[in-house]
């Protein structure tokens, strides 16, 4: 069908006995699910990693593929129809900015779900202009999409999903990769979106906080298990609230419990920076100093483009300092006290590092091989090996894992795994980039109870984040850094 | 930094539908292959070089952008005055080569040929931006649009590359796993880069299809893809150029068509 396709009303949800199992899968994603949402409510998705959250949304969407890709029971129905067949009642927005901008250019961007539709070019440009309004982007058309912020990109996600003018606002952790400033932008673009459309909307985070305010309705999912919980937010916060809390959603109230140190950070100077410079090839700070002793925990914090990352690659070694020093004799050994001149394989031993996507330093097919890297590295024998990397598996909670693929792990597992790639060839100085990015609070609480178990036994942490709770709970001292007059 | 940036410019010439410049530079091409003289290739690209002037690619620029040509048309410069077919006086011999008045007459055609067909082609898609390529190729072309905006969204993902790619550098150092020999090293990364690219175009795919692409309704096109005046004026100054080239030729006697003589 050709020609204006209008907007739709606010749709109904209708889910009946409805379940999907994936194709690779033996187990059920959803089963049994019973769900009816009414034209203009909204509902908050909560429920454990896994529970089935995603695949909910993604089934709504109409992104779920077909018989090849899984088996479906039950029905899912949107606005009487079958979720999989009425595509543009529903829009989809999900979790990872950079890899939902399609266009070059912000107007074409928005512009790309309308001509799909088969919306007619008149009305085209009138409905970007209303969706770009309507979620704060305030840039040229023909401004370029690579030049945005998370944030941004977030609200162009959000501005593309609106032109197409869904009855359904499905939103998938829409901040999880954001900085709190990104966060508050989408939030309140999303506000603005539902006071003016009545949209029906279903959201999942694992934040409870950002949404609260927001939505009428609470929906609780357990994996297999269906809706476990259903009603206003206070009431099924105030029931479920401390369950919830315990299998890792963030519930106001329930904050996640923050370890507790046992001996203080030393005066011995395991690395330090003297009168530091920065940056790729060009300057982007200088003049750092920075001492980080055992048993201390070094919170940087600032704004993006600061120079935090740059900072922190600067310090494990990865970066040569453009001036200046970073100075790790204690660390060294024999070797000369700048880290950027050792050996990789040195290094491991030294300085760990993690790095804010933990896909970037996966190596191996299986979650075994991927821990084993290291050790043989530094020429452990398979006996040592094998007992590193069970005890570190079962610290983290990976034991059940072993055999699986790094890149199939969920956020939560991705990301203690790569924590665990550090840690497996014991190096006293490690350096976290955003390590609390995204993740659920049991995560949260066993990866602050870990690092503060480590800081005990003398190591050091170098920490960049964003995450004030994770300061509040694990850092000795921060360095925060100012905005510099640089283009991100 | 990305490949898709948007190319613009106030020049005349980035306003030209791409495919237009496709066409152009097809025209010079297929017109001056016919042929192995210095004469046409000369003509066409004295002509070509006033039409670069005009279109406002600054020098820097246009040495930063075409000096991989001028390299490749004086290597096969070289090649041919070294190593064709001896004919008419020697000049030098050494081993298997021979530098005779033949082979360097065909050495000097060659290397000004490679420079007429490759700068203007260059020139023209420089001032192209890949968005406006897609709507041209997908409405006036009319390729299937599934594969034209497939091509675009892959497009896309080129410029994370490069920081996927340093990324992946600093990783590998910090497992420890830097230190192997460089051919190994690289493979081991590249393979890594394929791994990801993958990933993020699976997470594209899905975002499209969120958005009703490839869907049965037929696409519409939020910028409409025109063949005006100045498109068929780029043609047409492609053709003159390419035409008095050959006439040129022809009438000094230095007619070669493909290089029989």
């Amino acid at each position: 069908m050709t020609g204006i396709v209008s907007g739709h009303p606010p749709a109904r949800v209708d889910a009946r006995g409805w379940g999907w199992r994936h194709a690779t899968r033996a187990d059920w994603a959803v089963r049994g699910l019973d769900l009816r949402v009414e034209p203009g409510e909204r509902v908050l998705l909560l429920g454990a990693s896994g529970a089935g959250k995603s695949t909910l949304i993604a089934a709504l969407a109409g992104v779920l593929g077909g018989q090849d890709e899984g088996d479906e029971e039950g029905e899912l129905l949107i606005a009487g129809r079958k979720a999989s067949a009425v595509r543009g009642t529903a829009g989809l927005v999900l979790q990872d900015p950079d890899s939902q901008v399609v266009l070059a250019r912000v107007g074409d961007d928005v512009a790309f779900g309308c001509e799909n539709l088969g919306v007619a070019r008149s009305e085209i440009w009138p409905r970007v202009r209303s969706a770009l309004a309507a979620v704060g982007l305030t840039l040229p058309l023909d401004h370029p999409t690579s030049e945005l912020s998370g944030g941004q990109k977030q609200r162009l996600a959000l501005a593309g999903v609106l032109a197409m003018r869904p009855g359904l606002l499905l939103l998938d952790e829409p901040t999880a990769n954001l900085d709190p400033e990104g966060v508050t932008e989408v939030r309140d673009a999303v506000a603005r979106v539902l006071e003016a459309t009545a949209s029906t909307l279903v959201v999942i985070e694992h934040r409870v906080s950002v949404w609260a305010d927001l939505v009428d309705r609470v929906v609780v999912l357990e994996a297999g298990g269906g809706v476990v919980a259903d009603g206003p937010p206070a009431d099924v916060l105030r029931r479920e609230g401390a369950a919830l809390a315990a299998r890792g959603v963030w519930v106001p109230g329930h904050p996640p419990q923050h370890p507790v140190r046992r001996t203080a950070p030393t005066e011995e100077v395991l690395l330090a920076a003297e009168n530091l410079s920065i940056g790729r090839g060009s300057v982007l700070r200088s003049e750092i100093d920075l001492a980080v002793t055992a048993g201390s925990a070094i919170a940087i914090t600032g704004a993006n483009g600061s120079g935090k990352t740059t900072l922190g690659l600067t310090l494990g070694g990865l970066l040569p300092p453009l001036a200046g020093e970073v100075n790790a004799r204690a660390l060294a050994g024999d070797l000369k006290p700048s880290p950027i001149s050792w050996k990789s394989r040195e290094l491991v031993t030294r300085i760990g590092s993690v790095f804010q996507d933990p896909e970037h330093q996966f190596l191996a097919a299986t979650v075994r091989d991927e821990l084993a890297v290291g050790p043989r590295v530094i020429g452990l024998g398979a006996s040592q090996t094998s007992a590193r990397v069970t005890e570190l598996a079962e610290r983290l909670r990976l034991v059940h894992l072993l055999d699986a693929n790094p890149f199939t792990l969920s956020g939560g597992e991705k990301r203690r795994l790569s924590v665990a790639t550090a840690l497996v060839t014991r190096p006293p100085l490690l350096v976290l980039d955003e390590p609390t990015f995204g993740q659920d609070s049991r995560t949260w609480r066993e990866l602050t109870a870990l690092l503060a178990e480590l800081l005990d036994t003398g190591s050091a942490v170098v920490a960049v984040t964003h995450d004030e709770e994770f300061v509040d709970a694990v850092a000795t001292s921060r360095l925060r850094l100012g905005s510099v007059g640089v283009a991100r | 930094m990305s490949i898709l940036t948007p190319v613009a410019g106030t020049q005349a010439i980035y306003r030209v539908n791409p495919v237009a410049k496709f066409a152009t530079a097809m025209v010079i091409s297929v017109g001056l292959l016919l042929s192995v003289d210095w004469v046409s290739a000369s003509v066409a690209l004295a002509f070509e070089a006033v039409l670069f002037f005009w279109a406002g690619i600054g020098p820097r620029r246009f040495v930063a952008r075409t000096w991989p040509i001028f390299i490749a048309a004086a290597f096969a410069g070289v090649t041919i005055a070294l190593y064709a077919t001896a004919s008419g006086q020697t000049y030098a011999q050494f081993l298997f080569a021979h530098v005779t008045e033949g082979s360097v007459n065909l050495a000097i055609a060659t290397a000004l040929r490679v420079l007429a067909i490759a700068l203007p082609a260059v020139v023209l898609f420089l001032t192209i931006d890949p968005t406006d390529l897609a709507d041209g190729l997908g409405q006036v072309v009319r390729l299937p649009s599934r594969f034209v905006i497939g091509a675009l969204g892959a497009l896309r993902l080129i410029g994370l590359f490069a920081q996927d790619w340093r990324a992946l550098e600093h990783a590998r150092r910090a497992r420890g796993v830097a230190d192997r020999g460089r051919v190994r090293r690289f493979a081991g990364q590249a393979f890594a880069l394929l791994v990801l690219s993958i990933r993020r175009g699976s997470k594209l795919a899905t975002a499209m299809e969120a958005r009703g692409f490839g869907g049965t309704t037929k696409r519409t096109w939020a910028r409409a893809s025109v063949i005006g005046a100045p498109e068929v004026a780029l043609v047409l100054i492609g053709v003159a150029v390419t035409g008095i080239a050959i006439a040129t030729s022809v009438l000094t006697g230095h007619w070669n068509f493909l290089a029989t003589r």
